[in-house]
């Protein structure tokens, strides 16, 4: 029997109604009992809590892990090491390896590799076309029977609205979300940052904000007429929000994630052609960041993504136009989130484990997102009030393109533990690199 | 070792009103040297510049090579045509490399807007931005002040119409900043599909009808027409852009007052100038390409560290302006 007790931390889950100090206990990979002072038995694992945050496990929908293909810049392991060092206790990796993770044999690989590395779980997204190429329907069926828990084009939109109503339709034999990368192809063709001011005086070609807007709401009417449940990935303006709230006035199975970057970052960033402020979405304008914001406190943004994509150094380091997009957000966003939307936003922290763990358990029915009683034992705890300096070369992923590199913030993981192990914490030997 | 203008000229942007007269003021003097039999001062005597152009030019290469020879500059051109990506060495290496070599200026042209800037922050040397991209091209905004102020003195209160593909045009945001930092009225006017679409924050006029601009402006600076814009779906045709937005004399003639004419070359001629224009009473073009060297030169001289009160000095052959550096 294996028994951990977490003692003396604010145990913080809106799916259990809680929000008070109180001691969880974990037996074999399950809550065991949440709140309360507990007693454990004498060979119990106790892991002093006092002044953290102990909450359902933070789970990240969308990460590139860029295993098979790019070894070199992100593995699996690698990728998880890094998710649990975020506090995240499980991530859903995008299916844009090379080759696509678009059969179930790939979905498969994904999931051993996984299981091998000992830290964050990792669930597969299959894609939703063969090759990501936008033709052909993937095998939805097999790879969900790998594995799968969704399936997502992502970094190339469905350009097909005939495509994206069939994903839709086939998808709900086995309930799962189709994530599309809204971008209109033809008006963000060649574009390299948020079309505006910035961009005119920079002289980058812009991606207007329509791009994204008018496959938001082609998705949402897709939605509405195959009933298919679609997941809209990293939505970054204005519009995006007033639509997604327009769809789900309706009833319309539409959900939608928005990421750190998108709640905290402008265009402004753009100047001085820094690329680490280079991703797609673009960052956009401080009315958008501002609605963003707003749309995860009233909770018509669903939950909190990292899009975490990590690049090699000598491929940032070149012309901003010919420099990839992405950033990478694991082991950043946790902290992120609490300086924009907590200590600055007024976000409580309960909303913030919803959006970070409850919503998206829910939302792609994974396990874990709550502290009930016989629930699986992936838990967060964080510390609410630690000041840290980004240092992107103390990362656990390969990938070092932070724009938040020199920033001080508030909030970092301390202890995550996924099925009732501990896989990661703060300064121990063995569970990880002290940071 | 960095002077008046800093280390690097990058772009207008980032100058003050102040600083870009200076170098108007600094480019008088050595206007004069290209007049001579003995087209040289000692200036920048013993410093090394690598003219780094990774897109085609001829004007802007020339003019620069000129302004560093009548300075007694060692210069050594490096030209390569498409982007450095396709070269295969990486910008990065390419100015690692050049810095090994101990060289004392950069003058890159490039493709990428953010290129020179990216070189700029990489490498010690002065760096100066002879157009990157769609961003800016400071020195031919430095002249084309230069030539409009030489006609109409103190720039304020000026009306100064800038025509044409503003959207891809760094000729057009240098100009845009340094004369809306010395104080002139500024206006723009092309196609809509050829503007950016944020033009209304850029602080100034816009004019979809040429004849509306032509009414207004006491000079108008033409861009040249890049064919690939056609191919690119912006416009439909050349035939029609000169008939909706050409500079013709038809036009020109229902001015209610002389309008000086500028155009940063290489001309499109009966497109969006016809040729009695370009070649009109009105043209100061050639005066503007003229210019182009004195301040490349002054340019030079100040980057280098090079006093401007002592470009007058520098001018009769002392060279201690770029002593004055050491």
């Amino acid at each position: 029997m294996t028994v951990i007790l977490l003692k003396g931390g604010k145990l913080v889950d809106p799916s259990q109604r809680l929000n008070k100090v109180g001691d969880l206990l974990i037996v074999d990979g399950v809550v065991e009992k949440a709140g309360g002072s507990i007693a454990g038995p004498d060979d119990a694992e106790v892991i002093d809590c006092q002044g953290l945050i102990v909450s359902p496990g933070f789970i990240d929908v969308h990460c590139h892990l860029r295993e098979p293909g790019r070894e070199d810049v992100e593995t699996v392991a690698t990728g998880a090491r890094a998710a649990a060092a975020g506090g995240f206790t499980a991530v859903c990796a995008m299916p844009n390896t090379d080759p696509v993770t678009d059969n179930q044999a790939a979905v498969g690989f994904i999931v051993r590799q996984a299981q091998r590395a000992h830290a964050a779980r990792v669930y597969p997204i299959g894609a939703i076309s063969v090759g990501q190429h936008g033709k052909v329907l993937a095998e939805f069926g097999e790879m969900v029977g790998a594995g799968a828990v969704a399936v997502s084009d992502d970094g190339k939109p469905v350009a097909s609205a005939q495509l994206m109503r069939t994903a839709l339709e086939y998808a709900r034999t086995f309930q799962i979300p189709v994530i599309d990368h809204c971008e209109e192809p033809t008006l963000a063709a060649g574009g390299a940052m948020n079309e505006g001011i910035v961009s005119a005086q920079l002289g980058l070609k812009g991606i207007p904000a329509e791009a994204e807007e008018i496959m938001v709401i082609r998705d949402i009417l897709l939605a509405r007429l195959t009933g298919g449940h679609v997941h809209l990935a990293h939505m970054s303006t204005r519009g995006s929000v007033e639509l997604i709230r327009w769809g789900k006035e309706r009833g319309i199975n539409v959900t939608a994630e928005v990421c750190p970057h998108h709640l905290s970052l402008t265009e402004e960033s753009v100047r001085g052609y820094d690329t680490n402020a280079k991703m797609n979405p673009p960052l956009r304008t401080a009315a958008d960041v501002e609605a963003l914001q707003e749309a995860v406190k009233d909770g018509t943004i669903d939950l909190i993504a990292t899009d975490h994509a990590p690049h090699h150094y000598d491929e940032k380091e070149r012309e901003f136009a010919d420099a990839p997009n992405g950033i990478v957000g694991l082991e950043t966003a946790l902290a992120v989130v609490v300086t924009n939307l907590v200590e600055k936003g007024g976000l409580s922290f309960s909303d913030l484990v919803d959006r970070m763990s409850c919503s998206p358990a829910r939302i792609f029915n994974l396990a874990g997102g709550s502290l009930g009683q016989g629930s699986i034992a992936d838990v967060t705890v964080f510390d609410p009030a630690a000041k840290w300096k980004v240092d992107p070369s103390a990362f656990l992923s390969k990938g070092r393109n932070s724009p938040y590199a020199g920033m001080t913030l508030t909030g970092r993981a301390a202890c995550t533990i996924v099925d009732g192990t501990v896989v990661y914490r703060a300064g121990l030997p063995g569970a990880a690199r002290e940071r | 070792m960095s002077g008046a203008l800093g280390k690097d000229l990058l772009g207008l942007e980032s100058l003050s009103g102040d600083q870009i007269r200076l170098i108007l003021d600094t480019a008088e003097p050595f206007k004069e040297i290209s007049e001579r039999a003995i087209k040289k001062v000692p200036a920048l005597r013993g410093s090394t510049i690598v003219n780094l152009f990774f897109e085609n030019s001829t004007r802007t290469r020339i003019s620069f090579e000129f302004a560093e020879k009548r300075l007694s500059a060692d210069t050594v051109n490096v030209s390569t045509a498409g982007s450095s990506v396709s070269k295969g060495e990486t910008l990065v290496d390419t100015a690692r490399n050049l810095e090994a070599m101990r060289i004392d200026m950069v003058v890159i042209r490039h493709s990428a807007s953010g290129a020179a800037q990216f070189l700029a922050e990489r490498i010690e040397s002065n760096v100066i931005n002879a157009g990157d991209g769609t961003h800016e091209h400071p020195t031919q905004g430095l002249l084309d002040i230069l030539t409009l102020r030489d006609r109409f003195g103190d720039l304020k209160g000026r009306r100064i119409c800038i025509c044409g593909d503003i959207l891809h045009s760094r000729v057009a945001r240098s100009n845009i900043w340094g004369l809306t930092k010395l104080g002139a009225e500024v206006a723009v006017c092309g196609p809509r599909s050829l503007l950016p679409n944020a033009i209304d924050e850029f602080g100034v006029k816009i004019f979809d009808r040429v004849e509306e601009a032509i009414e207004w402006a006491e000079a108008l600076n033409i861009l040249r027409l890049q064919f690939e814009r056609m191919t690119a779906g912006y416009i439909p045709s050349a035939r029609e852009y000169n008939r909706v937005f050409g500079i013709t004399r038809e036009r020109l003639d229902r001015a209610p007052r002389d309008v000086l004419i500028l155009h940063p070359g290489p001309m499109n001629r009966g497109v969006e100038i016809d040729s009695d224009v370009a070649d009109g009473p009105h043209s100061v073009i050639l005066d503007q390409v003229t210019n182009g060297v004195a301040i490349r030169m002054a340019v030079l001289y100040l980057l280098a560290g090079g006093k401007p009160e002592l470009a007058e000095a520098a001018k009769g052959g002392s060279g201690r302006g770029r002593e004055e550096r050491e």
